[in-house]
């Protein structure tokens, strides 16, 4: 394995954090990988390559592995997607290529697609972490990328790759986004995410940690350089609107998952409360449990159908042993300097679906620790000013190309697509890259 | 009680119960099944415990004049993930001294008297020799003999084995010699490293031979390590030809076979070898006219237990069949091959894929766009039918598409059109029948069972062969009569 580069030196490591989330999904051995990559039918125009936002051309991956040439399989994950080591853990793979495998209809067995790209990703490290992509000559254009997530990571790859400089100005210590401090670590632990940064930082990717922009600070970069990218994600969680939510014992899940994920805490209190019932809900309740919470209740103004968590996560969500309660709403947080309990109505559904209070009487939960899920802000408003147009707080781009309103403005990720995966972050900074590149070859052209 | 129930059978089931019996060149057999001369019929033990397991008959290792083996020895091919899809040796004759073989020839016939126990046999191409080992062999109470005229390694290079089997002559001289002396049945062993394996079997035939087994392994080198750039089996850095069996090699042994067994010069009661491994595999060669079947690679791989499902298989199909006896199927397909000139130009079959069936790996259009006759299309969602897009077409557009993880808040719109079958309709193909040439490539590659099936086309036109045309004089003579030297 080569020397450590930088950030992955930086990033913290907390075996207790490493013990309590070990990989939900294990990595495969040659023996098993090259014995699963054999049932791959290699399907023409395959649907799992469709079903990827980055296309990944999946059978030609997967062929690789099995006839031994891991180097060329790693290639092919990259040459689609440049963060395909972190997709193969973080990615849900139930609803994207392993849910269109065609072996659906076969068997009910899906090529176990993700595990397979682990596998290849992983025979890349060990054989000395060398990205199998060199820069492109240099263009003399450069470009400020905003955020430091999978978005900006990937348009950055693709401009690399195409001789454009890039910058990336991240406000955290780490780069990554959401991939570092926000996969619920036995999906993606965050030394995985910084190690593949690390692997992009050979094509000469420049970094800018701890570095927030500003609208002043976006003026000077937009100055300073050809083009900018805005991979700027979403804002803050939601807060709830009641009374006790300033006490002590009430986080967010997003800071909840980054502090335990960066071994800032290492335990859980004996009773959790996690309002709402997303995917960022069941990470944070999934890992209230494994930080030792005996109780843990996810609080959901609507039922199950409405859930907006996937149906697997669900599932998992049970196996760990959180529990559900639906139909009920948050009124008031009881404590007198810390959290105590939850103060609940039950909900029911009119005959034109809005909520309403159920007749009966209050009840309370008794909670040590309130975890907030119930959707992020937008905080692109600042960009207005730019001359870049918003709707409902998301950036609007040309889907095809990243280009916003203001044309030497791209954009991509959560905060154009209003919080997907990773994935779609990728394949929204990989049209991007490009976009970039074709419009800045045709400025080029023109002038 | 169940078990009850299945011992009180109904009143005569016994007398429709097929059986496995069988007699072979006048040597009575249990059943069909019979180890073929190899690692797996080394000794007495092993033979005796294949006995128990279920073997009807077994070809003794072969024995001659002690020699010295090598080590390595095997060397497989393997495919897709399954192990010795094709297997190969370098391993000479047995390398215990004749004496002993013999020892325990007669102790296994006397434990076993029942169970038709062959004994190989390969020496010095010597009349004396072979009148001494003929005799040696009955006197130890072997059921026949069988001639081992096909080893291709090794002993080929010492005059033996194949050298002798590739020689019409050699092979009817030594017959000749053995049929001198033997009182048993004599099996000649074909090689099928020659051109027409047909010679050699009508040289046997002549010289009095009582039946034949075919067929010995083939010439092969199975592989090169990409490392050492030695070929395998290696031997201190070298390797050499060795022979070749296992599931690879059925079709050519089926062939050859056929060709024996439909040749009147040649024909004899024949015992099938190469690449059976279950009871479908019998049954094919029993069909071209094999009397017993002859199994090596397969014991080699999974062991002798292998013979349960052989025996259970065959009879069950017996049953469905109504046939009683091996007798009653022996040979069925042997005049259902031909040669080409005399099948049906005016027999027109197509493709149907069945899009209930259909999972949408679309591997039957691919086969046929760059593998056939570019008749397989995916248009059925189209506004219209369209045969002039091509896959590299159809892969741009969907690399084109941008797709996003499906988020159930954000997109509340749902699925987009999917069709009235499991597979959505744009990934289900269709074959134009005006131009599909009704050649089984798109079935063959389907992996699902019976969701292309071949379909026959009534054109109204009379049976028609190339001979019949011909004769007819449609085709012009000089462009049709080519003389096969082999024939």
């Amino acid at each position: 394995m080569s020397k450590p580069t930088k950030f992955f030196e930086q990033a913290p490591v907390s075996p207790e954090i490493a013990a309590r989330f070990p990989d939900l999904h294990p990595a495969f051995d040659e023996v098993a990988a090259v014995t699963e990559a054999n049932r791959c039918l290699y399907c023409f125009d395959a649907p799992c390559t469709g079903a990827c936002p980055t296309h990944i051309d999946v059978p030609k991956f997967i062929k690789k592995i099995a006839s031994g040439n891991l180097e060329g399989s790693a290639k092919t994950i990259l040459d689609a997607n440049i963060l395909g080591a972190s997709c193969a853990r973080a990615c849900p793979v139930d609803v994207l290529c392993e849910g269109a495998c065609v072996m659906q209809r076969y068997n009910k067995q899906p090529i176990a697609i993700a595990r397979l790209q682990r596998f290849a990703m992983e025979s890349l490290y060990a054989n000395g972490e060398q990205l199998p992509f060199t820069p492109g000559e240099d263009t003399g254009w450069s470009a400020a990328l905003i955020g430091g997530g999978p978005a900006s990571l990937a348009c950055a790859a693709e401009l690399r790759r195409r001789g454009i400089r890039t910058e990336i100005f991240d406000a955290r210590p780490l780069p990554g986004g959401l991939n570092t401090y926000g996969i619920a670590e036995y999906k993606l632990p965050l030394v995985e995410s910084v190690r593949e940064i690390d692997m992009l930082a050979q094509l000469g990717v420049e970094f800018h940690p701890n570095a927030t922009v500003d609208a002043k600070k976006l003026a000077d970069l937009e100055r300073s350089h050809d083009v900018v990218f805005l991979g700027v994600g979403l804002g803050g969680i939601h807060q709830l609107g009641i009374s006790g939510e300033q006490l002590a014992g009430i986080t967010n899940a997003l800071d909840y998952i980054a502090a335990y994920k960066s071994g800032q805490i290492t335990s859980a209190p004996e009773r959790v409360g996690v309002i709402g019932a997303g995917n960022t809900a069941i990470d944070a309740a999934n890992a209230s449990i494994r930080l030792g919470a005996r109780e843990v209740h996810i609080i959901y103004r609507r039922g199950l159908e409405q859930m907006s968590a996937f149906a697997f996560e669900y599932e998992h969500a049970k196996q760990e042993g959180v529990k559900f309660l639906w139909h009920v709403k948050a009124v008031n947080i009881h404590g007198m300097e810390r959290v105590e309990a939850l103060e609940l109505v039950e909900l029911e559904a009119t005959h034109d679906g809005s909520l309403v209070q159920k007749e009966g009487e209050n009840f309370t939960l008794p909670v040590d620790l309130i975890v907030l899920a119930i959707g992020q802000s937008t905080h692109a408003e600042f960009l207005g000013s730019h001359g870049i147009n918003l709707e409902r707080g998301r950036i609007l781009i040309d889907r095809a190309t990243g280009q916003t309103s203001n044309p030497k403005y791209f954009a991509g990720g959560d905060c154009v697509n209003g919080g997907r995966e990773v994935v779609d972050a990728v394949a929204d900074g990989k049209r991007a890259g490009i976009g970039i590149a074709a419009w800045l070859e045709g400025q080029h052209a023109d002038s | 009680m169940a078990s009850a129930q299945v011992l009180e059978l109904p009143h005569g089931w016994k007398d429709n119960m097929p059986t496995l019996e069988t007699t072979f060149a006048g040597i009575r057999c249990i059943n069909p099944f019979w180890l073929a001369s190899a690692p797996p019929t080394n000794c007495g033990e092993q033979i005796m415990r294949a006995f128990d397991a279920g073997w009807g008959g077994a070809v003794w290792k072969t024995i001659g004049a002690p020699i010295t083996n090598v080590s390595s020895r095997y060397s497989s091919i393997d495919w897709n993930g399954q192990r010795m899809m094709g297997f190969n040796n370098i391993e000479l004759i047995s390398d215990r001294p004749i004496e002993v073989n013999l020892r325990e020839l007669a102790e296994t016939k006397r434990r076993y008297p029942k169970h038709a126990v062959i004994a190989s046999l390969m020496v010095e191409s010597k009349r004396t020799a072979w009148h001494d080992i003929v005799e040696r062999a009955e006197d130890a109470g072997a059921d026949g003999l069988e001639l081992n005229f096909g080893c291709p390694h090794g002993m080929s290079e010492r005059g033996m084995g194949s050298a002798v089997g590739q020689v019409p002559e050699y092979c009817e001289r030594i017959t000749g010699w053995v049929k001198e002396k033997a009182r048993t049945p004599v099996i000649v062993k074909l090689t099928p490293n020659i051109s027409d394996i047909r010679m050699p079997a009508r040289a046997a035939k002549a010289a009095g031979a009582d039946a034949l087994s075919a067929i010995n392994t083939l010439n092969s080198i199975t592989g090169i390590d990409l490392e050492t750039l030695e070929p395998r089996p290696n031997v201190d850095g070298k390797s050499s030809h060795g022979g070749y069996c296992g599931p690879a090699v059925k079709p050519i042994a089926l062939n050859m076979v056929q060709q024996v067994m439909a040749d009147e010069l040649a024909a004899l009661p024949m015992s099938g070898i190469g690449g059976v491994a279950s009871w479908q595999d019998a049954v094919e060669f029993m069909l071209l006219g094999a009397g017993t079947v002859q199994v090596c690679t397969a014991v080699m791989h999974y062991g002798y237990r292998i013979v349960e499902d052989m025996a259970d298989g065959l009879l069950a199909w017996m049953r469905k069949k109504g046939y009683e006896s091996p007798e009653d199927f022996r040979g069925l397909s042997l005049l259902k091959v031909t040669e080409w000139k005399h099948l049906n130009l005016n027999y027109k079959i197509v493709a149907r894929i069945h899009p209930d069936k259909c999972i949408g790996c679309e591997l039957c259009y691919t086969a046929c766009w760059d593998g056939a006759h570019q008749c397989i299309h995916l248009d059925r969602a189209l506004p219209s039918l369209d045969t002039s897009r091509t896959p590299d077409m159809v892969t741009a557009e969907s690399r084109a598409r941008i797709s996003t993880t499906p988020i159930p808040k954000l997109d509340l719109e749902g699925p987009g059109e999917f069709g009235p079958y499991r597979t959505p309709l744009s990934r289900i193909p269709r074959v134009d029948e005006h131009e599909c040439v009704g050649c089984n490539l798109c079935s063959l590659v389907c992996p699902v069972p019976e969701c292309i099936t071949m379909e026959r086309v009534e054109n109204g036109l009379a049976p028609e062969t190339w001979d019949k045309r011909v004769r007819s004089g449609k085709v012009a003579e000089e462009s049709c009569v080519v003389e096969n030297p082999n024939s």
